[in-house]
């Protein structure tokens, strides 16, 4: 390295004057603000954001822009290969942080519930018509076989040997899973658990969907089969509407934030398979990006249903009150999704 | 360094920015995003594992605690031990699930594996790196790790012809980046980003303002060198920037070679000791003589052009 003491640098100033290239005295006048851009740039990365001085971050921009038009400048008139990685280098970081995610978790939160996730969720409806379709389907085809053959029954629902609910189980063995259970301790671990566990099962079936489509359309499917299975055991003993509102407290934010999940994989697949205009990368992303916005909400229905049925099925203890509340958080939903119509600030799009 | 020349420019991709300024990217090569992937997961299970320990110790304290001296405390128990579940399983989900969104949504858009590895996450066309594309590319992981080692575990233990289908299937995800050109993942396919090498950035000295480079004369023997039109119009920009790398690695031998090629090239003598001035004299007016031709608009790329 061409390292000079001080005093040598010192008496080498006169020479650098008269001698030194126009690029190197392009460079002397402009080092100082570079440096300053790289200073900042060094510590907005460090994530210390508070004890960056205001005028800096606003100074971030316009040194950014000062610094781009030096380096477009020395592409032209320099040769000094390190000067100009650096400025390269300097730019494409100023440049990650101008243009980098800089919304605040309030403000994109704000964005979300404000329009966003309806907005997202109105854009996959016809894959969620697809879904819904899947979904009754696979209810009714469950219906069906047990109907034929009760031993489909132990085929479609993963019974444990302590669960009463078996094809030819008496009425009171199945009220006794239903009812009664509020003194039961751990509901709201139970709750978390259940949250857990479904917010797994709906991120892989979304993630299942980029295989275009299929998986997710079984998955769909061999879940309702099992919901249909477990109905036609309980119409047999006559509490069809029980199981109905046993299942509807939790199941009407569940099975949407499911069908959700699943439309929004296929959603993925579909333009994929599909593209239109568009090349397949760009619309892969697009609805990537889309789908993205509706699983976010997924996840936080999942925490509602989670909730709902740790705690409110067990407290709940009347098969009325059950449907009363099933069915007017999904209509809360609905009425969200597609009710809700207003445009988002465009302030982030840019 | 000739040899992985082909490869690294098989990376190399241009990026424009709104302001029409082309940046050279260098996108992250497989073996450092893998590398990146195995730190971060180690520092996820790690950090499992400890909150695991934690509650468990905190668990049996807290029984231990009603055991001892309160005894009428049962019912606050009962529910310290409730919210010590619950706490564990949101804190789990979010390790599996919120880590790498946390990340990759701040200022450097990398994980500590990628930050260790000097990679990071960009927008694909040259946008901005919004909250939704890593939340998109964040959502695949399972299909992308988990399942497909789920997949090689039955296949190897149970075989089967339906095990290894399945493994077939999941294996697609998990070598997705080796089926593109950017090397996306599947997740960076959905999203609309891709992995590239973080900049780093450090300004070196100007080699042609030192003394001996800007006068042309020698500070330790006093030679001064002063090179005629045509001993400078041999070389091109290529040739200008190898020279720059000899100077700037410093390495004696180099310089003594280099040194010994060029005067033979343009017929001086060629002595000893005294070779880097002789180069940074040899480098600055060169330079001198190729930038002053790029302001008349004539490149010399290299020594051939």
């Amino acid at each position: 390295m061409a390292v000079f003491s001080l005093s040598k640098e010192a008496t080498a100033e006169a020479a650098i004057e008269a001698a030194a290239l126009r690029s190197d005295r392009f460079r002397q006048d402009r080092e100082a603000d570079w440096k300053r851009l790289e200073a900042i740039v060094t510590r907005m990365e460090k994530g210390r954001l508070r004890r960056i001085a205001d005028e800096d971050v606003l100074a971030l921009p316009v040194l950014y822009r000062t610094v781009a038009s030096s380096l477009s400048v020395a592409r032209e008139t320099s040769l000094d290969a390190a000067t100009l990685s650096y400025l390269e280098s300097l730019v494409q970081r100023a440049w990650f942080l101008v243009y980098g995610p800089r919304t605040t978790l309030w403000s994109w939160l704000g964005r979300f519930f404000g329009g966003e996730w309806s907005r997202a969720v109105r854009s996959i409806w016809k894959e969620m018509g697809v879904a819904l379709v899947l979904m009754i389907a696979g209810t009714v085809i469950g219906w069906q076989l047990v109907l034929i053959d009760p031993d489909w029954y132990y085929a479609l629902v993963p019974t444990d040997p302590a669960d009463p609910r078996v094809p030819g189980a008496s009425a009171e063995a199945l009220k006794g899973v239903m009812f009664g259970n509020q003194g039961q301790d751990g509901l709201s671990m139970f709750a978390a658990y259940l949250f857990s566990h479904n917010a797994g099962v709906a991120i892989l079936c979304f993630a299942l969907g980029f295989a275009f489509g299929i998986p997710p359309l079984l998955l769909l499917i061999h879940n309702t089969a099992m919901l249909g299975a477990l109905l036609w055991l309980h119409d047999d003993k006559g509490l069809l509407i029980d199981i109905i509102g046993w299942l509807s407290i939790h199941g009407t934010t569940e099975l949407l934030a499911i069908l959700l999940s699943g439309a929004a994989g296929l959603h993925v697949g579909r333009s994929m398979a599909f593209p239109g205009e568009r090349g397949v990368l760009e619309a892969a992303a697009a609805a990537g990006q889309r789908a993205a916005v509706v699983m976010a909400g997924v996840i936080l229905m999942l925490v509602c249903a989670g909730m709902l049925e740790g705690l409110g099925r067990q407290l709940i203890d009347d098969t009325t009150q059950r449907l009363v509340v099933g069915y007017s958080i999904l209509a809360f939903w609905l009425a969200y999704f597609f009710l809700f119509r207003r445009v988002p600030v465009a302030s982030d799009a840019e | 360094m000739s040899q992985d020349r082909p490869k690294r420019s098989d990376r190399r991709r241009t990026l424009v920015t709104p302001e029409g300024i082309a940046l050279p990217l260098v996108l992250a090569s497989r073996g450092t995003r893998f590398g990146a992937l195995l730190i971060d997961l180690v520092i996820i299970l790690v950090l499992m594992t400890v909150v695991t320990i934690a509650a468990i110790y905190s668990g049996i304290g807290l029984l231990e605690l009603v055991g001892k001296e309160f005894d009428k405390t049962e019912g606050s128990l009962k529910y310290s031990l409730e919210f010590l579940v619950i706490l564990y399983i949101a804190v789990m989900f979010l390790f599996r699930h919120a880590y790498f969104l946390f990340f990759e949504l701040g200022p450097r858009g990398a994980t500590p594996g990628k930050r260790a590895t000097g990679i990071r996450v960009a927008a694909r066309h040259g946008g901005r790196l919004t909250t939704e594309m890593v939340l998109a590319r964040n959502l695949l992981r399972d299909v992308e790790i988990v399942l497909p080692l789920v997949a090689l575990i039955t296949a190897a233990s149970e075989g089967g012809i339906y095990s290894w289908v399945s493994l077939l299937w999941f294996g697609v995800f998990a070598l997705f980046p080796f089926f593109n050109r950017d090397r996306l993942r599947a997740g960076d396919l959905v999203a609309g980003t891709w992995v590239v090498e973080a900049p780093k950035s450090k300004l070196e000295v100007a080699l042609s303002t030192t003394e001996s480079a800007a006068s042309g004369t020698s500070t330790a023997t006093g030679a001064s060198y002063k090179f005629g039109e045509e001993e400078l119009a041999i070389y091109g920009e290529y040739e200008l920037q190898t020279l720059e790398r000899v100077l700037r690695e410093d390495r004696h031998e180099a310089m003594v070679a280099v040194h010994e090629a060029i005067c033979r090239k343009i017929g001086w003598n060629p002595g000893t000791g005294d070779e880097r001035a002789f180069l940074e004299a040899y480098y600055t007016q060169l330079r001198a003589r190729l930038e002053s031709g790029m302001r008349m608009g004539q490149r010399k790329a290299d020594k051939h052009a």
